[in-house]
Formats: structure tokens, sequence, C-alpha cells
């Protein structure tokens, strides 16, 4: 029954998913929607939990087993307790009244101005490092190691070329070859992966609604 | 005086549009009216206002305000077994005029949408195409399947992981649970999980999103107990992160440098981050087997990995490696799906260039 009735919920509910595409009506629109928002977002709720459970455990093991870097799993604790105390207990939006105070004198602490100024920076230095790696990605990419490398190449080289005026000035009909090369070969190899990727997709709901890939309920006994 | 001249001139020559009608908008969830109407041409219009009466109602309300090269407005305003009926007010900078007043509109809800009978007529046939496989399957037909490289390297990335002493790592995409990328993802990791556990071999599973690490740890525990090795599970092998995306490149990138996988695997969907944690892999000497139905990420995997599925072959991968024969024959009914496509594409150009059918407004 454990298994039985999660298949049950799921061919259910993904019949009803079919139903509410061709049926505007707001009687089925809604219990849809109800479907989609709130209820996914209380099981999100639950598993945040679990998620949080999971992420405190991974580094007291660490720590415990004086792993490799131990001393950063202490970091994310700490980064972990403080923001909780903070965001429960000094609030989110410094306008409003809150449990604990959020600042000192003119430094603040509270949950908006942790986000601007320390997740948001160090998010924008990970993202600024793909320079760095499209640069060694690129490399690697334009050894002409076999055909299919020497192909990828002669393509790169023909854009670049003709998506700046040095290209025109060297052969005239380039920025036109280019955007040829662009919208006409790229598009087609774009859409027949597209095409794989919709019927991929297709197969893979019907595989879970059917019951015939069951690899998603896990354990928990028949 | 020349200029009161002009100005009256203006005031009684200014030509509204003309066939102004207003219609339930069909194939919606009611509430909406669509007025449409013609161009009267006149240069000096600069826009439109829309007005609405409603039945009973002694005054005009202004529902909407359109450039000049509107030729319709959706009030999705409307109340819905109300009668409205709609008129335009056409503006120029120095005189309006009003338009004929519409007939009685109302809008309703309906319980069909036209629009999408191509779309539930495609979606019957590749069902029973689908099925048609499975059910060739369960008679035990032989299904071909096209060899597909990434995952045939599963088994060598396997075995050398073992031999190195050295764990696997699989990522199963940044995307949640709704997304059937990863969904397919977690196909995947079952398939190897059950591998890893019969070779003995660690396995981690870093997760950004919390349900799909719980689905993700039910999973990997389950193939564990499948291939009676439940005592190789450990709960650690299987964890949550962050939700942040960069955070979590960053502690993917942290695992793969300490802990040397012998074989990264990121399977599903994966957006700016990917070219940062295929690159850290492979200068760490990881063998890397990548699969992605994000077009714009592709060709990253495909420069930075070793071996890349490509859409479709994410999908396929877990029929592929169990080779379960029901699991194949839904790869099989998307081959057919994928020929009937191919004959459409090709019957529906020859026709466009022979006879200039307009063959794509069937759909």
């Amino acid at each position: 029954m454990k298994k039985r009735l999660p298949l049950i919920i799921v061919l259910v509910l993904g019949i009803f998913a079919v139903i509410a595409f061709v049926v505007p009506h707001p009687v089925v629109q809604s219990i849809d929607e109800t479907v989609r928002n709130d209820v996914i977002r209380i099981i999100t709720a639950f598993s945040l939990v679990l998620g949080i459970g999971s992420i405190i455990r991974h580094h007291i093991i660490k720590v415990q087993r004086k792993a490799e870097h131990w001393p950063f799993s202490w970091v994310t604790l700490i980064a972990l307790a403080v923001s909780a105390v903070i965001g429960l207990f000094g609030g989110i939006d410094p306008s409003v009244r809150s449990l604990l105070p959020t600042s000192i004198g003119g430094f603040s602490f509270h949950m908006q101005t942790l986000y601007e100024n320390m997740i948001i920076p160090l998010g924008a230095t990970m993202f600024s490092l793909l320079a760095f790696f499209m640069a060694s990605a690129a490399y690697r990419a334009f050894r002409a190691r076999n055909f299919e490398a020497t192909l990828l190449l002669v393509a790169a080289f023909v854009l670049m070329l003709g998506a700046v005026p040095l290209g025109r000035m060297l052969v005239k009909p380039l920025p036109e070859f280019a955007e040829w090369i662009l919208s006409v070969p790229n598009t087609a190899a774009k859409r027949g992966i597209n095409f794989g990727i919709g019927l991929g997709i297709f197969a893979t709901s019907l595989k879970i609604l059917l019951g015939i890939e069951r690899g998603w309920l896990g354990g928990g006994g028949s | 005086m020349i200029v009161a001249l002009l100005t009256a001139l203006a005031l009684v020559g200014l030509a509204p549009p003309t066939g102004v009608t207003a219609a339930d908008r069909p194939n919606d969830g009611g509430k909406t009216i669509l007025v449409s109407w013609t161009s009267s041409g006149d240069p000096e219009i600069t826009n439109f206002r829309v007005l609405r009466q409603a039945e009973g109602a002694e005054s005009w309300d202004t529902v909407g305000l359109v450039g000049r090269l509107a030729r319709s407005f959706t009030d999705s305003r409307a109340r819905d077994g109300v009668r409205f009926h709609y008129a335009l007010l056409a503006v120029s900078d120095t005189a309006t005029a009003t338009s004929e007043t519409t007939g009685w509109a109302t809008s309703s809800p309906q319980w069909f949408n036209t629009d999408r009978v191509s779309a539930m007529v495609a979606t019957l046939v590749f069902l029973f195409l689908v099925v048609f496989a499975i059910s060739q399957a369960r008679r035990g037909r032989g299904l071909f399947i096209r060899r597909i490289a990434g995952l045939d390297a599963v088994e060598e990335a396997l075995g050398r992981a073992t031999e190195m002493g050295r764990p696997i790592l699989y990522v199963p995409g940044l995307s949640s649970i709704a997304d059937v990328a990863t969904i397919a993802a977690l196909n995947i990791l079952s398939e190897i999980a059950k591998k890893t556990a019969s070779f003995g071999t660690p396995l981690i599973v870093p997760n950004r999103d919390p349900i799909v690490y719980t689905v993700a740890r039910e999973m990997v525990k389950e193939a564990y107990t499948s291939v009676g090795r439940p005592d190789a599970f450990n709960q650690d092998m299987v964890f949550f992160l962050t939700d942040q995306q960069f955070a979590f490149a960053a502690a993917v990138d942290g695992i793969m440098v300490r802990e040397k996988p012998a074989t990264n695997f990121l399977m599903g969907m994966f957006w700016a981050e990917s070219l940062i944690l295929a690159e850290t892999g492979a200068s760490t000497g990881a063998i890397q087997i990548a699969g992605t139905d994000a077009l714009a990420q592709l060709p990253f995997f495909i420069t930075a990995c070793d071996y890349t599925l490509i859409g479709e072959e994410l999908y396929a991968a877990s029929a592929y490696i169990s080779r379960e024969p029901l699991l194949l024959g839904t790869i099989k009914g998307q081959d057919y799906s994928k020929l009937l496509i191919l004959a459409a594409v090709v019957v529906g150009t020859a026709l466009a260039l022979a006879f200039n059918l307009p063959v794509t407004g069937l759909f």
C-alpha cells in the first residue's frame, strides 16, 4: 500500500494536469493552481526541515571526524545558526519592530542587509569566475583534434570574425554568412534536439504515470 | 481666427474607427471580452480610449488606452454574465471622436480550449505509439536501441573509480522536482547507485533542492537495498547543500577538489554554473559524463566533459542502463514518434513548396 498509494495519487494528478491543459474553466484551473502552488509549497516546507537537518548532520560528522578542511564546517554551522537567529528573532524588514535589535549604531545586520552585502557579492564572485573558465574551455574546444572539433573551430572563428567590423573589412559577405550559420544550420540542429527533448519529456511522464518507472518511489516496503 | 477655424475643422473632421464589435473571447476561463475594430485611416488620431457601459448603468467607464495602430483590445475586467457594450473614443492632439456603440457582449468561461485540439491529437497519437511499443516489449520482441557512447562509458567509469578507490560524484542538476530533467536525472541515479552498491564504490550526491534531496536519498537507499547491500548505504552520501545557485557551485567545486572523485556525473538541469562545475571537474582529472536538456549549456558540457548526453539521451538513459524491456519500449515509442514528425515535416515542406499550401496554418 505504501507504494500503491503514491502511484494512485500520481496517476490521478497526472490525468488531472492533462485535463487542466485543455479545460480553461475556473473550476478546473483553481484546483490545478492549488495543487501546483499551495500543495507544493507545503511539501517544500516539510522537505526544507529535512534539508536543514541534512546539512547540520553532514557538517557535524565532518567536525567529529576531523575531515579535510573541517574548520570550514564550523563556519557553515555558525553562519546557519546566526542567520536563523537573525531571521527568526530579528525579522527581515528593518522597519518592523523585532524581538532582537538588528543594528548597532550605523552597523545594520538584519536579514536583508546580510543577503544584499554577503550572499549577492559572494554569488557574483563565483559567477565572475565563469570568464576564466570560458577561456580554458575555449582553449580545450579549439584544439582541432578531430573532424568535429575542427568544424567547431572553423564555425566559431567565422562567427567571431563576422561579429566584428574587421570581418566585413576582410571578406565583405562574412557577417551575412555568420548570420546564416546561426539562423539556418544552428537553428535546424536546435529544433531537432528540441523535438527529441519534447518526446523524451512525454515518454518519461508516461512511464511515471503508468507506473513503469518506479525508482522515484524509493524504499518503504510494498 | 485661423487657429479657431482649424480647431473647428479638426473637431468636425476626425474620423473614428468603424466596424467596432465586442464578443466573448473564446477558449478562456471567462471575464474577458474582445473588442475589435477597423481603422478609419485618419492620420490625426494618436490613440484610442476603450469605453464600456454595463447594462443598466448610466455612465461610461474607460477600460483601456491603446495606440493608433491597435486593432483590438481585450477587456480582462469584465464580469461573467453581465452584459456590456463598448465604444471607442478616437483622440488626436486637438479633437476627439466617438465610434458607434457595439452590441451587447457577455463573457463566460469555456469547458474546452479548441486551440489545443492539435496538441491533444498529437498527444493521443504519441500515447498510442508508446503504448504500442511497450506492448511489443511485453511480448518479448527484440528492440534495437542505438548505442549511446556516454552510457556505454558508465561501466568503465565506475570500474575506474573502484580500482582507484575514489568516490563517484553525482549531481542531479539544480532544478526542482517539477522539472522532468530532474526526474530523468534521479532515474539515472537509481541505476548508478545499484552499480556503486554492487562494486562497493563510495557515492556522493549533493543536492540544491530539498525535495530533490529527499527523493534522491530514498532512491539511493532503495537501490542499495535492491542489490542486497542495505548495510553499504550511508545517510551521509546524499545530502542537501544550499538552494543558492553559486553557493552550490562553490560547494560542489570544493567537493571535487577535496574528495577528487574518479567520475563526475552532471545530469539534469543546469544554468550558468555548468561550465564552472565541468571545468573544475576536468582540472581534477575525473572522467566526466554530463547530460542535460538545457540547449544553452550543451556546448559547455560537450567542451569540458568526456561524454555528453544530448537532450533526449538524458531521458533514455535510465532505460538504456537498466535494459528493462518495458522501459526500452518507451524509447522505441519515442523513435516511432520522431519518425512520424520527420515524415510530417518532409511531406509538409513538399506540399508547401509544390502547391504553396499554408500547411503551418493547420497547427
